[in-house]
């Protein structure tokens, strides 16, 4: 039967068991929303800004094991999506974005809201399509689900011309497909598991570092299964907290610029490093130059051969998924496994680390948003989902907040977006309809995506607004107080809105929170009285928190500048 | 930073240039040339870059390329035998004296004169760039006109064969 190309867009949709589409319509897309209006199984969520549809559908990928969707118009809704395109190709999420484009036979003459969408996000996908021909749809889009979803993850952009939507065709949905351009590698080189497992045995003073790779291949099972049996200890990189249990006695913290003293020393003195989905970015290893100074021996396990070798030389690159090579592994290690002696020594070393308390903080007549965080995780059983924007509440709630499951945690690590945060919340929500999801924000991300409340009220997202509202970009003015002599250039956030009352003008319940001591109340209020409702939590925090350990810009990664230095 | 010949084949889809051109720019990484165009098959594209950088830049570069999804082959061809051709077409002043001259010079390099005007040669030369370079300089620079290059392209020796 022949069926048009806006049909078959939404019957690939439900071939893929795409349960809901993040969007917003436009002229190029009509015919698209025409046959998605004469169904029920593909759910649409109409967004107030096309960013939003984005970074939805992106949560949406990050909090479960699915491929999120977004469906845009050409031209501004293609450009508006930019942004949540790169985040989402930062962080490697897998995610299919379907832009409307103008009828093909316009393609390049400048109509009325057409833009070259291949060129624009051809550097921040992981690919992107043109369809030129009907009879080309359904295999693009099926490619696009296979691209996002294999290998190392990432957004796939499909541009579909108006006039291809208009188009008769026969439908028919290759159950699989081979490309062969792509075919990433799976198994990892036993030869190279061999000699990790030797290296693993030898080591003095190891550690396991790791990062979204192992939440993104569901491997957390298999990582704790084998730190248990290595009893070595484990540091996550920000994009992989959740990936390892953070009450596990075995773990020292997240590491890098905010990381643990406990965490950054180990990285650093160790004599063995085991990296798993992680990549040494700069944020994490600080100055290349100061972290090799020490004499270690990297073994890498990553699904992306680039990512190996890139920043850091290894010695034993397993380029392979990670949970199968874990496995591997711990096969391997059955056969007679004996940790080297002086590993008692590594561990009294990091308890003396750990014994400087590098998260304590002082108590203030303010709200310390220290202390927010910690009420936060005791208010919610460490159960929550927490999205974040970007910032300083951003590091406080990923020290603070301790995850023991993965794809909990959901924030924007590689680009650091602001205004990720609410939109975060209704991707968590729609793929986890039971969830509590916490938003940890401030005053200045929470602005970017405001918006957004509106489609909160509208279907009913019960998002928990925690605004850490210090009145400054506190980032920013953590700098500008240590590198720039207290110039506070353009970080004040002067005539904010009363963020009770705007809460209140979308429908939703809002409470300013002035007093520590009000602090859980506030919360145990929202997550019980208004388990089902959008609580806008305003707290009004110390002005003057930093958030410390801090590694700054161009220093080792055991420079560490600690509160206790103050 | 030693000079590399990286052959690429591609599948021939509208695009796949700016993909590899941008991965290149977005990276800074070099390119000193660039050729490409449709092999035997098609549907896939031969691609030659020319290029420079350090042992961990190369492997850096192979790695990106192999992991655009269109790219189904990367070689670096310098890693072992291969023969490179570059052709130019050069156009010259060739009046009174120097008429002689550019004629015998072109016969010198084994070049070919491939149009003539009364004050002006078009010598096409092939051969390793070097060769090229060194045609150029062996000119009176006042002499030269014009000058264009395709840049390198390469192929592998004996049994080393780029194929899907």
């Amino acid at each position: 039967m022949m069926i048009s190309g806006a049909e078959i867009v939404i019957r690939c949709l439900q071939e893929e068991k795409v349960d809901c589409v993040f969007g917003y319509p436009g002229g190029s897309v009509l015919h698209i929303y025409d046959a998605l209006f004469k169904q029920d199984q593909v759910k649409h969520i109409l967004v107030r800004h096309e960013q939003a549809a984005v970074h939805a559908a992106d949560a949406y990928s990050r909090s479960s094991q699915r491929v999120g969707v977004a469906l845009v118009t050409s031209g501004p809704g293609v450009t508006n999506t930019v942004t949540g395109i790169a985040t989402a190709y930062m962080d490697s999420i897998p995610m299919v974005v379907l832009t409307g484009q103008v009828p093909s036979f316009y393609i390049g003459q400048d109509a009325f809201q057409e833009c070259d969408t291949v060129g624009i996000t051809r550097p921040c996908v992981k690919h992107n399509f043109l369809v030129k021909d009907v009879k080309d749809l359904a295999i693009t889009i099926k490619k696009a689900f296979h691209i996002a979803s294999t290998g190392r993850p990432g957004p796939v952009v499909v541009d579909i011309p108006k006039d291809i939507t208009a188009q008769m065709c026969e439908f028919d949905y290759p159950k699989t497909i081979q490309m062969r351009s792509y075919n990433p590698v799976v198994k990892g080189h036993l030869g190279q598991i061999k000699k990790a497992v030797q290296i693993l045995q030898e080591a003095k003073r190891p550690i396991i570092y790791t990062g979204g790779g192992v939440i993104l291949s569901d491997a957390a099972e298999q990582l704790t299964r084998l730190a248990h049996k290595l009893n070595f200890p484990v540091t996550n990189t920000l994009m992989g907290l959740g990936g390892y249990p953070a009450t596990d006695k075995q773990f020292v913290g997240m590491l890098g610029m905010h990381g643990t003293f406990e965490a950054n020393n180990a990285m650093h003195y160790a004599d063995v490093i085991l990296a798993i989905g992680a990549r040494f970015d700069d944020r994490v290893i600080g100055n290349p130059e100061h972290f090799s100074e020490e004499k270690r021996r990297v073994i890498h396990i990553d699904i992306d051969p680039s990512s190996i070798s890139k920043r850091v030389k290894v010695d034993v690159p397993i380029v392979g998924n990670v949970p199968d090579v874990l496995e591997e592994i711990m096969k391997l290690m059955d056969g007679g496994f004996k940790t080297d002696p002086e590993l008692g020594n590594w561990w009294k070393q990091i308890d003396e680390w750990r014994g400087r308390e590098s998260l304590r903080y002082k108590q203030s007549e303010h709200i310390m948003p220290q202390f927010v965080m910690e009420k936060l995780y005791e208010v919610t059983g460490g159960n929550a989902f927490v999205t974040s924007d970007v910032g300083q509440h951003q590091m406080f709630a990923a020290q603070y907040y301790k995850f023991d499951k993965p794809r909990r945690w959901i924030n924007s690590g590689g680009l650091g977006t602001m205004g990720v945060g609410l939109p975060y919340g209704m991707g968590v929500l729609m793929a986890n309809p039971d969830a509590q999801v916490a938003c940890v924000t401030g005053e200045g991300s929470i602005q970017m995506c405001i918006q957004e409340l509106s489609t909160c009220k509208q279907y009913g997202f019960p998002i928990k607004i925690i605004n850490l509202n210090n009145g400054m970009l506190g980032m920013v003015r953590q700098w500008q107080e240590m590198f720039y002599s207290k110039r506070y250039s353009q970080s004040y956030v002067t005539s904010l809105p009363d963020f009770v009352k705007l809460a209140e003008a979308y429908g939703h319940v809002g409470m300013k929170i002035e007093k520590p001591e009000d602090v859980e109340p506030a919360l145990r209020k929202a997550f019980t009285e208004h388990k089902n409702d959008l609580v806008f939590m305003d707290f009004i925090i110390d002005p003057g928190a930093n958030v410390f350990p801090m590694v700054a810009a161009g220093k080792g990664l055991t420079e560490m500048i600690l509160a206790e230095d103050l | 930073m030693l000079r590399h010949i990286i052959s690429i084949l591609i599948e021939n889809e509208s695009g796949a240039l700016s993909r590899v051109a941008g991965l290149f720019s977005a990276r800074g990484y070099n390119i000193e040339s660039l050729t490409v165009a449709p092999t035997e098959d098609p549907s896939l594209s031969r691609m030659t870059i020319l290029t420079s950088g350090s042992d961990e830049v190369l492997e850096q570069i192979t790695k990106q390329l192999n992991k655009l999804v269109d790219v189904v082959k990367v070689v670096d061809l310098s890693e072992a035998a291969h023969v490179e051709r570059e052709l130019m077409l050069i156009k010259v002043r060739a009046t009174g004296k120097d008429r002689e001259e550019m004629k015998r010079m072109a016969d010198i390099f084994r070049g070919r004169i491939i149009d003539v005007t009364e004050s002006t040669y078009v010598i096409e030369l092939t051969g390793a760039s070097s060769k090229l370079d060194s045609f150029i300089a062996a000119l009176d620079a006042g002499l030269i006109l014009e000058t264009v290059r395709t840049g390198v392209c390469g192929i592998g020796r004996g049994d080393r064969i780029l194929k899907v």
